[in-house]
């Protein structure tokens, strides 16, 4: 296996590792091709068990007489140490771990070797596609699936399917889309099904310095309109947005789109959230500071202000959706990572079916996977790696976090908990499964993603997986959800980025009572109704049996007088 | 009232901070007591009481009138908009005088009278020092009582009773109590119950730069003593050192480890009150900031150093936990030792200590603590208009939020919920209660609060199920009896329950809390329910003639599962054969009666048998109900606080109709038992989506929705109008319901007045309804 070099010592004796809220133990290390794992003496089990992928970053400290002591840093923000007994093991695996967790080769990649060890009972790759969900938007005669990207021609990054108005064919979209950034033209991101108003993403329009217009993406996105009004929400400030029209781009230009009404609705260019995670996430480990300090690298960190931008904006989107009764076209400049945190979050504010575990899923699917979010690209590093490429960025996990601010604000319309996010959030940056590989659909295929690794959602969609996820205070609720965007309501998620550092335990128990408090009612509603309609039955079947008349009958004894009289009383 | 001159103004106009451009125009009433704003369109009242209100501010004439802002204790800030600058004016002078009486006399709790029928005495018996220090094991063979106080002429803030090391004379402690700050000697109040370590408090000693008083170190000795195991003891100054510092020069200060050894030192750093004060002030800037961006918000939380505060009082609160959790004595002060000390001494008891998670005791260690030792809640308070402002600190609250931010890291430790917290915060200020009037426990005396007021304490009872924690865990104090809060700033939240209380838009719209107490309440009600329908399929079952037997192992497999379903289900599919074949015996034996009687003689044959085996079934029935997993803490603490005051009274009810129901069961007449069914619902409605009670009146995020326990709707305070028992629930117990279910309930024929009707009239023929 190409793996051996890098795997230097594959084995040691003597190792002690330290866990947050865990005893430190003594073990053998073993590094193998897509692991490292720790296997104590004593108790005869896994103390660690970590994909190499899950490391963010590798740090050594060496010290004379001790050996060195590694820190691995992993993407989920927990921070393992070991300590190994020579200075030179130590180095070796520092190596290891770093070139391991590094490997660029996608069919090197764990999910490519990975085998399901649990029965599949439904194929994740199969399960959300594109027109099983057009058929969920309804037999509306207002949009049809086109298939004019099914070989990836027309739009590499998007799917082999998408959603376009039913009056525009095909010819007219390939050409609207060559007036796009990379050619990501408007399609249907959601369908308001309460006034027929839809949500559309796109890039933005390559209007340029010299003011090109496109006759077929204007008639692409009236035909959006239905005879309805329609937003141009745009991600950008309008000073950024004029800036790109002179490298190219820009934004439609009121003369062409006279529909159109343009607003700018500005969240932090997604290049910058990962300055901003880093900078929060190292604020969020610095346990001996000062309340001033933590406070002050929040407030500089940005990033409950990335929160308070992209859920503003996602309910600007939704409120012109649902309160405004007009079409919304969004886009930012590529297309791709705002403007798809945007969509998303309006959809979950509409539609009710995305706060199911099920609807979220297929979210995720059609808002981030098949859209072409660049999930290779973006999760590629967390907040601890030192890069040079700037490709790297939290747009997805910023996603969650605001995903995570409406639920607690509802923490009854979900029907998935917060385990739900977090693992989700795992997933995305190392995983065994396949589904968050790649940068778009293209690659999955070109690579056979299908074939040759596991979907999460093969693995999550069973019985008893969900069963963890699952959200025990869930009411389906039908209307729309609006979360409150005041600095006072956007919190620090403890639950994710403190999950390391403080004890959670009492929460769980919490967890737990609600769901004893909730199968109580359950049950006693259940009998109490069961008793009640043998009642029913039975003094039916006294009735008949004139055992029973619906009026006061004769009473020859009459067994405890006093007590009816007292009792009759009052 | 005298100081009333315009009762009443029209046209007034609401501003709160979200809805500056929509106005609420409404009608604002002065009286005795309160601000009210009645808005007719929204049927939105606002109440303020005088007693709340922090500050009144009349702002520059406007062209739509004069703006008078007011801003409460509860952190409520409204701004009236009064047309006419004079009515603002008389409104402005008036409310200046009433916020802030003159005479302690003129408070609300001296002329405040219940309306629910609460005696006067009720709540200010609940609690006596000398029990709560029995429960701690004291007197025991190292702490005694001292009656030195008996008159409060050592210490005129301290309380009655004192508990000290044993051995020591009076003259030490005289002594002891000299050197002391306002003679506030060092004594217990904490005493661990198994590694004997102690939490003492007291002042800062006269100390000066040299002074020293031996009786005073002989004072700290004896209570490490009164330790036995122990070697030394710890010394805990709140203050930061710079503070205690400046004392010296005014003859006050610390002790020197010099003189006193044995003892180590501490400094804790927790600021004073006028740096409590001013950072409050600036938390309420910050929460009244309008559409404030992220980065003004946590930039001023930062500068008010609110949550800084608040976590130097947890982690002074931490130390000495853990010293007394590793068998070290503790001795705690601060200037005066009332105010840092109350706070520290009270968090740490919390932490060591389970029962102080409880409603009761919670209320034991205010009583204790803060009551008794002497917090002046006059002064901090500002009750009256004769106080100082630079003696208003927010001392107590503080303490409350640091129980919130426990209750946030331990959310299944606490027996009561945040609305507990905030009802004790706000009738602090409200002065409705004499709890918290006077200073000390002398004023209180000395005012004879306990005969002309009422306690706080009382009141609360009678809500008892609004506080209850649906979260708490019964064995958690088992599991973990001591709590050890993490202390690290990323830890502390801002408890916009409490500083944005009154803006509806920043809180969660599902409030788990609500909607989880809510569930318990009905689960009690069905629980209850399910045990009458038990009882009343039971009758059934043996009116249509099963036998013992059958009817046992029918009723067993009710329990457990649905079995008793498919046999009626049976039954049913059978009846037309049972009703010629099976029952041909009871059938023969009622053509005998006169007039059809309807009563089945073969139930009556053996009547005594079948009376005495019931009893035993109920407990079979009861029993393995509460074994069947469904314990829950919550409700059974509910009904136990509920239950408190008036035990006997509802063992009474609850025996009658018991009595009634199971001796006359085969008397079951059909209208009765719709009226049962009828009279529980099964279904309560959902919390989601209800702005507003079926008065109109709208549900703020605070209120407390109720649900009528007969219909299942959702109704506010007012219109849940009063307790009456059920007939569909076996145990009789009022439960709360609407107004016009208790009317119903109140008017319609009872089981008893079923009984009645059949005993007076036993031969008289009725007509089928």
């Amino acid at each position: 296996m190409e793996f051996a070099e890098f795997i230097k010592v594959p084995k040691l004796d003597g190792v002690v590792l330290r866990l947050p809220f865990k005893e430190p133990v003594e073990g053998t290390l073993c590094i193998t091709g897509h692991h490292l794992f720790l296997s104590s003496r004593k108790t005869m089990k896994e103390e660690l068990w970590l994909e190499h992928s899950a490391v963010d970053a590798v740090e050594k400290k060496l010290s004379n007489q001790n050996g060195g002591t590694l820190t691995l840093k992993c993407k989920n923000f927990m921070i393992v140490e070991l300590d190994v007994p020579t200075a030179e093991d130590c180095l070796q695996i520092a190596h290891s771990v770093e070139s391991l967790s590094n490997i660029h080769n996608l069919s090197l990649k764990y999910p490519f070797f990975y085998r399901a060890n649990f029965e599949m009972l439904e194929d994740g790759w199969t399960a959300f596609m594109p027109e099983s969900e057009f058929n969920k938007v309804g037999s509306s005669d207002q949009w049809r699936i086109s298939y004019v990207n099914n070989h990836f021609e027309v739009c590499p990054s998007y799917s082999y399917a998408v959603i376009v108005p039913k009056s525009i064919d095909d010819e007219t979209i390939a050409k609207a889309a060559s007036f796009r950034h990379h050619n990501r033209f408007p399609v249907l991101s959601y369908y308001h099904k309460e006034n027929g108003r839809a949500i559309i993403r796109s890039s933005q329009p390559l209007v340029g310095p010299n003011m090109r217009r496109c006759k077929e993406d204007e008639q692409l996105l009236n035909a959006t309109l239905n005879r309805g009004k329609g937003y141009i929400v745009d991600t950008r400030i309008q000073s950024s947005a004029k800036m790109a029209q002179a490298k190219g781009g820009g934004f439609e230009p009121e003369q062409h789109y006279h529909q159109w009404k343009r607003i700018h609705q500005p969240v932090e260019r997604q290049k910058y959230f990962h300055e901003a995670l880093i900078k929060f996430v190292e604020a969020c480990m610095d346990f001996g500071s000062s309340t001033e300090k933590w406070l002050s690298r929040l407030e500089s960190s940005g990033w409950l202000n990335n929160i308070k931008e992209v859920l503003t904006c996602a309910c600007v989107v939704a409120q012109c959706v649902d309160k405004d009764d007009a079409t919304v076209l969004v886009h930012g400049s590529e297309g791709m990572d705002t403007t798809l945190q945007v969509t998303a979050l309006a959809q979950l504010i509409l539609d009710h079916d995305c706060r199911t575990i099920r609807g979220f899923e297929a979210l995720i699917e059609r808002e981030w996977l098949q859209s072409g979010h660049p999930f290779a690209d973006r999760c590629a590093k967390s907040a601890f790696a030192m890069t040079k490429q700037r490709n790297e960025s939290p747009v997805f996990l910023l996603f969650l976090d605001c995903v995570w601010q409406i639920w607690q604000q509802f923490p009854c319309s979900f029907e998935f908990n917060e385990d739900f996010l977090l693992m989700l959030f795992e997933q995305a940056y190392s995983s065994q499964f396949g589904t968050f590989l790649c940068n778009n659909d293209c690659e999955r295929k070109k690579y056979k993603l299908a074939s040759k690794t596991v979907s999460l959602w093969s693995y999550v969609n069973r019985p008893e997986v969900l069963e963890k996820y699952i959200n025990h205070l869930y009411q389906p609720n039908q209307s729309p959800i609006w979360p409150s965007v005041a600095p006072q309501s956007l919190e620090v998620w403890q639950g994710l980025y403190l999950r390391w550092k403080i004890d959670r335990s009492g929460h769980q128990d919490a967890w737990k009572e609600i769901f004893k408090v909730r199968e109580k009612n359950k049950e006693l509603k259940l009998k109490a109704n069961r008793l009640r309609r043998q009642m029913v039955l039975l003094q039916k079947e006294a009735i008949e049996a004139e055992l029973l008349q619906p009026c006061a009958p004769n009473i020859m004894e009459v067994e405890d007088e006093d007590t009816g009289l007292s009792a009759g009383d009052s | 009232m005298e100081f009333i001159k315009t009762p009443k103004v029209e046209n007034v106009r609401l501003l709160d901070r979200f809805n500056v451009r929509k106005p609420i125009v409404g009608t604002l009433y002065l009286t005795a007591t309160h601000l009210i704003f009645v808005d007719p369109a929204g049927k939105r009242e606002t109440w303020i009481l005088h007693m709340h209100i922090a500050s009144i501010e009349k702002q520059p004439l406007s062209t739509t009138g004069s703006p008078l802002v007011i801003r409460c204790k509860t952190f409520l800030c409204v701004t009236f908009i009064i047309p006419r600058e004079r009515d603002c004016h008389d409104i402005y002078t008036s409310l200046l005088k009433l916020a802030h009486p003159t005479d302690i006399e003129e408070l609300y709790a001296f002329h405040y009278t219940s309306p629910d029928d609460m005696p006067k005495h009720q709540g200010w018996n609940f609690f006596s020092l000398e029990s709560e220090y029995l429960r701690m094991g004291v007197p025991n063979a190292h702490w005694a009582l001292t009656q030195m106080n008996k008159d409060y002429e050592i210490c005129d803030t301290y309380p009655k009773y004192l508990y000290v090391p044993s051995g020591v004379s009076t003259p030490v402690l005289i002594a002891s109590a000299r050197f002391r700050s306002r003679g506030r000697l060092p004594v217990l109040c904490y005493l661990h119950n198994t590694n004997q370590a102690a939490i003492c408090r007291c002042s800062q000693p006269l100390a000066g730069f040299k002074a020293r008083c031996e009786e005073d170190e002989k004072m700290l000795h004896a209570i490490l003593k009164a330790n036995p195991k122990s070697e030394f003891m710890y010394v805990v100054d709140t203050r930061p050192k710079i503070n205690a510092m400046a004392n010296r020069a005014a003859g006050k200060g610390y002790e020197s480890e010099v003189f006193y050894s044995d003892i180590k030192f501490q400094f804790c750093g927790i600021e004073n009150i006028h740096v409590m004060r001013s950072s409050l002030q600036k938390l309420v800037e910050v929460s009244e900031l309008k559409n404030p961006s992220m980065s003004a918000f946590l930039t001023g939380l930062e500068t008010s150093g609110w949550q800084k505060h608040i976590r130097a009082i947890m982690e002074t609160a931490v130390f000495i936990a853990n010293a007394v959790e590793d068998g070290i004595s503790v001795l705690v002060h601060c200037s005066d030792g009332w105010d840092r000390t109350a706070q520290t001494c009270s968090l740490a008891s919390i932490f060591l200590d389970p029962y102080y998670r409880t409603l009761h005791g919670f209320q034991a260690l205010i009583e204790k603590e803060w009551l008794s030792f002497g917090h002046k809640f006059t002064d901090r308070c500002r009750f009256l208009e004769s106080i100082e402002a630079k003696e208003e600190s927010p001392v107590f609250t503080q303490f409350i939020e640091c129980v919130w931010q426990l209750m946030q890291q331990f959310p299944c430790a606490f027996q009561f919920n945040e609305r507990f917290l905030l009802t004790i915060h706000d009738h602090v200020y409200s002065c409705q209660f004499g709890t918290f009037i006077g200073n000390c426990e002398k004023d209180r005396l000395d005012l004879r609060l306990s005969e002309r007021t009422y306690s706080l304490w009382g009141h609360m009872l009678n809500h008892t199920s609004e506080y209850i924690n649906p979260m708490f865990k019964k064995d958690y104090e088992l599991t973990n009896p001591v709590l050890r809060p993490n202390c690290n700033p990323q830890v502390f939240r801002f408890w916009k329950s409490m500083y944005n209380r009154f803006d509806n838009g920043v809180h969660p719209r599902e409030n788990i809390g609500d909607i989880l107490s809510a569930m318990t309440d009905h689960s009690t009600s069905l629980e209850d329910h399910v045990i009458l329908l038990e009882k009343r399929v039971k009758s059934l079952l043996k009116l249509l003639g099963k036998s013992e037997d059958t009817l046992k192992s029918k009723l067993q497999g009710l329990v457990s599962s649905e079995s008793l379903y498919m046999l009626c289900e049976l039954t049913k599919g059978l009846s037309p054969l049972s009703g010629d074949g099976g029952h041909a015996a009871a059938n023969s034996a009622q053509t005998a009666s006169p007039q059809n009687s309807k009563t089945v003689n073969n139930t009556s044959i053996d009547g005594s048998a079948v009376g005495g085996d019931n009893s035993v079934r109920d407990n079979e029935v009861r029993r393995s109900d509460s074994e069947s997993g469904f314990e829950d803490g919550g409700s059974q603490m509910s009904k136990s606080g509920m239950e408190l005051e008036g035990i006997e009274e509802v063992d009474s009810l609850q025996d009658s109709p018991v009595i009634s129901q199971s001796n006359s069961l085969d008397n079951l007449m059909l209208e009765q038992l719709e009226l049962e069914m009828e009279s529980v619902a099964v279904d309560w409605k959902t919390l989601r989506n209800i702005k507003q009670c079926s008065c109109a009146a709208p549900f703020e995020h605070y209120t407390k929705k109720h649900h009528c326990w007969k219909c299942g709707n959702v109704f506010c305070q007012r219109c849940i109008g009063r307790h009456i028992p059920l007939p569909g629930h076996y145990a009789q117990r009022p439960v709360p319901v609407c107004k016009s279910c208790y009317k119903e309930v109140k008017h319609s024929p009872s089981v008893n007045s079923f009984q009645s009707i059949q005993t007076l009239s036993p031969n008289t023929p009725t007509a089928p309804v």
